[in-house]
This record gives C-alpha cells, structure tokens and sequence, in this order.
C-alpha cells in the first residue's frame, strides 16, 4: 500500500466510484418500464398507472401484463382515447418486492394516477392496499388471493380482476367428490399465494368428507422439491394438490415424476401458461389444473358470452407479438376494459371511477363474466373457470 | 421411514454437490490471489445463460458445454485486466468490493441480455431418475459429482506436480517472495480469474438441468457457495466439497424432516456458528501456513 503510485490511487478511486455508483442504482426504487406518453390531443390525458412483477420471481406473470396493457393503451389512443381522453399510463417495475411494490404506488399516486392497475402476485398486491385506502385511489389488483378484496369493509378501493381461490379450490373439490378422492396432500408455496391457497382448501374440505393427510411447503426459489414429496409418498393420499407458481411449480411437477408418484398431481391455476409446461420438460403431461377460459378458447362451445371476447383478444395480441396470450394477460385485460369503462362513465375523479367499478354488472371479460357489488370486489363465480388436463404439452378441456 | 430417510439423503447429496462445486470455484480463486470473489455467482448464471442460448441453436451438448467454458473463461480474464489487475494493492476490502460491482454489473448485462424468463437445460444423459432401495437420485447430480472430482483431481494435480502450480502456491504464501524468485504475480491472477471463469460456466451448465436458469439467481448460489467454503475453512480445496455436501444434506433433512420454512435459515446459522467459533472451519484443523 505504501508504494501505491498516485496514478493507481487515482484508478482505484475510479473503480470504487464505479461501483459505489452501481450499488445506489441497484438499490434506488423501483425503475420506470415503460412511460406511454401521448399523441397531441386538445383533451387533457387521463394518467392512470400499473405496478407490475415485470422482474424477478413472479416475472412469468408480470411480462404478460405489461405486453398486454401496452397493447390496449396503444389501441385505445389510436382509436380517440377515452371521450376524447387519451390515456396516459406509466407502467412501473416492483421487482416481485412488496417493499418496491409500494414505493410504486406511492410514486404513482403522487404523480397524479386516476386508478392503480397492479400487483401481479398477491404478495405484492396485498403490500399495496394500505398505501391505496388511506389515498383513496381505485386499485385493480391482478392477482388470486381472496384476502385482497376481503373483507370488503377494509377493501373499500380494492378491486381485482383474477378467479379468487376460493373459486378454483371449488372447481377442485368438485372434481375429487365425482372421482370419489377424499384423501389429498396439499404443497404450497411459503407466500401469500400458497398461505391462501391453504386456507381456502382448509375451509373449503371442512365438512366434505375430504380430508387432508399431508401439508407441505416449499419456497419460491427452492431447487428440490424431493423432501416435500417423499413425506407425500410415505402419506396415504390419494392424490396432490399444489398451490404454486413456475418456475417452483415446475421443479416440482418433474420432482414428481422422478420420486415415481403415480397419484393423480393436480396444480392451481398460478400455473396457467405456456412457460410451466416447457420448464417441467414434459413432466407436466397429465398434470390437472383449473384455468380462466383463455386457454382452452377454441375447445368451448360458441354458446359461451366469452368466446368472442376471448378470440378478439387472441387474435389481436398474435398480431402484435406473434405468440399467444395467456391467463395473467387476461387479468390485465379484465382490469384495463373495467377502469376504462369506469373511466367513460365517471370522468377524471378517484371516488367516482371507484363507484363505478363496484357497480359494474355483466362486465363479459377474459377472466369471466364480471358482476361487483359493495359486498363481492371480484365479481366471478365458479362458471368462470374450467378444469384442464395437460396432454402432449397443451392444454385439453376435460368437462 | 427407511425409504423416506434415504431419499432425504440422495436430494441431499444433489443439492450437496452443486454448493460443493460453487464453492471450490470461490475458494480456488480465493487460494490463488487472496480475493473473495463475490461475483463467482455470476460466473456461473452467465455460463449456463450462454449454454441456454448455443443449446437454442442446435449444437449438441457437449460443444455447447466446452464452448460456454471458454467464453465465460475469457470473461473471467477480461475482466481481472479491465478491474482486478488495475487495482492490484488495493486493500482486500477494497478487492472485495470491486468484486461485488463486478457481480451487480454482471447481473444487469444478463438481464439486458436474457431478460427475466427462467430457461430450462437439457440434463446431460437421457432417461429418467435412477431408483436406489426406493428412493430416486437424479442423474445429473452425478455428472456434477464427477465435475467435483474432475476438478478436484486437476487442481491436485496442478498445485503439487507443475512449476506453475507451485508458483501460484509460492505467491499466495509470500508475494514478495515470489516476486523475487521470478514468479509473475501478474500472470497468476490473470490465470486465476481465466479459471474461476471456466470452472464458474461449467459448474452453472452442469446445475442448469436441475435448478434451471435465471438471470438473478448467482447472488442465492454464492451464498450457498460462501456458506459451503467458510464450513470448509475458506482455503481447504477437500473442505469446500465436504462443507458444500454438509450443507446440502442438512438442509435436505431439516426440511424434510421439521419444516421446510427452516431450510435458509438452517444455512445461515451454521455460517454464523461457524464464524463465530470456528473461523479455520469445521472440517479438521487447516494446516498452519508456512512461509
């Protein structure tokens, strides 16, 4: 050290700026993906806003999201806006971090959104709902949980566009009831995804006859899940349920197959898209799972309020991206089409577009045919959904 | 119960051998040039990311495997002349932290570059699991066994029976010793870092079928890695395979046998124990360094 040359002093100073530098723009908040600014236009624009899980572990739903909203605002403004509004809105990245998520909102709110569309995962959505209701801005979570919009007394401002799990775990009940399976093991992941999975699927056995003979976690970034289902394989279930997301989802539908379970493996719906099926590198085939009609669009009956809904969309999102849309989009759809015809009714005012929304009534939707009340911030039934079976890497309609 | 114990312990030993070869990456680089290398994580992300893409275009398995080495080998090196050897002596704490602007910038050129899809890698020998007494063991974890041993093997080789082996050897202990027997501390490095590369990309496209492939999972792996080498006593080559399957089997048993929940914390309260009572490491007693 002592024989250091000035220049060399001088250079490590330059590299320890470098990285000093690096660190605070690792650590600063949550970056703008994407600002959509409008086209000149006499009207001023209406801002709205969107947190989504663009990276890090939720981003599977997250990327969807952001492509599907950017598409609907470009549409939107290039067909007049909203009443002669365009719509300005600023998309923002929350990292899969609850912390981040609602650093997000509040840039957002102090910027001047209308409504807040986000977040992707429950986790981050739920982070959200504090800042939302005590600003009293509209949010229009995308995600699963229940507990996001229950119970409405403390969920004035929150909607949310994805089946609840109560919804799916229905769907699945009534399904091991035909089958005449009463003896499940339930895996989840350890986050407020997984966390509510379990408590809907506890409250929903109670009383069925079915009931639970294994319970297991695992974490968003575990490798392994082979501990976990050699506890399953020494249990007596029938079959195994798994409230998951990929890429976790996925390890352990091939961990399944290694450990050579032969029980029926049926997933949520936190495994809609294309991405588990290739992860789980043919493993998946045969893999259960109840899913928003988006999937399986061309297998329903043309009687179905959604279908048209459901081809516009795909046909539109293929032209753009050339690939197709899935699940999480959908809810992104949902969210945009309800905040933009709470929007046309409502104006530029946070308490009316949330009167609005509540008041929505036959909203036909990707997700679902969408009925809100004061009491009901979802708005989907179990018609909403459809169980499918994983064959040769697509989806089948099995009902 | 027996089967269950038994399937604990071969997910153990998967998990066991890829903290294993992580942490021989770290502690060959750490006994080479005294650096924590803290951006080996990287190495290792980059090296599998790299085979992910080659993988997409058709090669087969072991081109894309040789070829991920070298590349990110030459990273390895480009980058000890672009920082490291700018900064040679510089304090430690200083090398420290270089590395770990190394590993953030490392981590944004793979999300530029990759984006935040997770990727999956084609395991290296078809079929599926091999079942033993019931309970199954992947068969990727023993192409990983055998990089442990391969490398184990060459690093023994290099270290008691080449000139250059003895050099670097002779360099860690007393640089200016060295430097005045001819040795070029220079090149060493250099060298060091080529290697970290190398065995960094072999080991992320070795773990790749397993854990598959995201832009941000290096920082995770280096930990484990960290946890593994520091159990082994940060220096001992044979400690950093043992402490890395330590490491796996306990965190495979605590999981399966008491909570899953408890798996990362189980890692990092061995870390802690270890700094704390044991810093040469648990495994044996590490030889007093002569000079």
């Amino acid at each position: 050290m002592k024989n250091m040359s000035k220049g060399l002093k001088r250079r490590l100073g330059l590299a320890l700026l470098l990285v000093i530098s690096l660190l605070i723009s690792a650590c600063s908040p949550t970056k703008e993906a994407d600002v959509k600014s409008t086209t000149a236009s006499a009207n001023e624009p209406y801002k709205i806003g969107a947190v989504l899980d663009i990276s890090g572990n939720s981003s599977s739903l997250g990327v969807p999201e952001r492509d599907t909203l950017l598409m609907m605002v470009e549409k939107l403004n290039s067909e007049g806006g909203i009443n002669g509004h365009p719509v300005d809105l600023t998309i923002m990245d929350n990292k899969s971090d609850e912390t981040e998520s609602v650093l997000a909102a509040k840039t957002l709110i102090e910027k001047g959104s209308l409504a807040i569309l986000g977040a992707s995962s429950s986790g981050t959505s739920m982070a959200m709902i504090k800042t939302v209701e005590s600003e009293k801005v509209p949010m229009i979570s995308l995600a699963a949980a229940s507990s996001i919009v229950e119970p409405t007394s403390d969920r004035k401002w929150v909607f949310k566009t994805a089946q609840s799990d109560i919804v799916m775990i229905n769907k699945i009940i009534s399904y091991l009831k035909k089958n005449d399976l009463n003896k499940i093991a339930f895996l989840y992941m350890n986050n407020s995804y997984g966390d509510n999975g379990k408590k809907a699927i506890t409250a929903a056995v109670k009383d069925s006859g079915i009931s639970i003979v294994a319970e297991e976690k695992f974490d968003a970034n575990d490798k392994d899940m082979t501990p976990q289902l050699s506890k399953v394989k020494a249990s007596e279930a029938q079959v195994v349920i798994v409230w998951a997301i990929p890429p976790s989802a996925s390890i352990l539908t091939k961990n399944f197959k290694d450990v050579g379970l032969t029980i029926p493996l049926i997933h949520s719906h936190g495994v809609g898209n294309q991405k588990f099926i290739e992860l789980a590198q043919g493993a998946a085939d045969g893999t259960l799972l109840p899913i928003g009609k988006l999937s399986v669009a061309q297998q329903i009956t043309d009687a179905d309020p959604q279908k048209k809904v459901l081809e516009s969309y795909i046909a539109d999102y293929v032209k753009k991206y050339n690939s197709e849309p899935n699940s999480f989009g959908g809810y992104a759809w949902d969210a945009f089409n309800l905040l933009v015809s709470a929007l046309e009714k409502a104006g530029p005012d946070r308490e009316a577009i949330r009167g609005e929304l509540e008041k929505t009534q036959g909203f036909v939707g990707i997700s679902g045919v969408f009925n809100m009340s004061p009491e009901d911030h979802n708005g989907l039934k179990e018609d909403s959904a459809v169980l499918v079976k994983v064959d040769q890497g697509k989806w089948k309609l099995i009902e | 119960m027996g089967e269950q114990l038994l399937q604990l312990l071969l997910t153990g030993l998967t998990l066991g051998s890829i903290y294993s070869i992580i942490a021989l990456t770290l502690v060959t680089t750490f006994n080479v040039t005294g650096i924590l290398n803290l951006a080996q994580g990287e190495f290792v992300v980059i090296g599998a990311l790299i085979a992910v893409s080659l993988q997409g275009t058709g090669m087969p398995m072991a081109a894309v495997f040789l070829v991920s080495v070298i590349l990110v080998g030459i990273l390895g090196g480009l980058l000890e002349r672009l920082t490291i050897n700018k900064a040679r002596g510089a304090s430690s704490l200083g090398m420290l932290i270089i590395t770990i602007g190394l590993s953030i910038s490392l981590r944004g050129l793979a999300l530029l570059i990759w984006g935040t899809d997770t990727y999956s890698l084609p395991a290296f020998s078809q079929g599926g699991s091999i079942m033993i007494g019931g309970a199954a063991l992947n068969p990727q974890s023993i192409w990983i066994f055998a990089l442990v041993a391969v490398t184990l093997a060459g690093l023994y080789g290099f270290f008691e029976h080449t000139f250059w082996g003895k050099a670097v050897k002779a360099s860690v202990y007393n640089q200016t010793g060295a430097r005045l027997q001819g040795i070029n501390l220079n090149t060493i490095s250099l060298l060091a870092f080529v290697s970290a590369g190398g065995l960094g990309a072999a080991a992320g496209v070795s773990i790749g079928p397993i854990t598959m492939v995201t832009y941000d999972m290096g920082f995770m792996l280096g930990v484990k890695g960290f946890v593994a080498a520091a159990i082994g006593g940060l220096s001992n080559v044979g400690g950093a395979v043992i402490g890395g399957i330590l490491l796996g089997i306990l965190e495979s048993f605590s999981s399966g046998l008491i909570s899953s929940g408890l798996k990362d914390a189980i890692s990092i309260i061995i870390l802690l124990g270890v700094l704390l009572i044991r810093p040469e490491g648990i495994i044996g007693a590490i030889r007093e360094r002569k000079i």
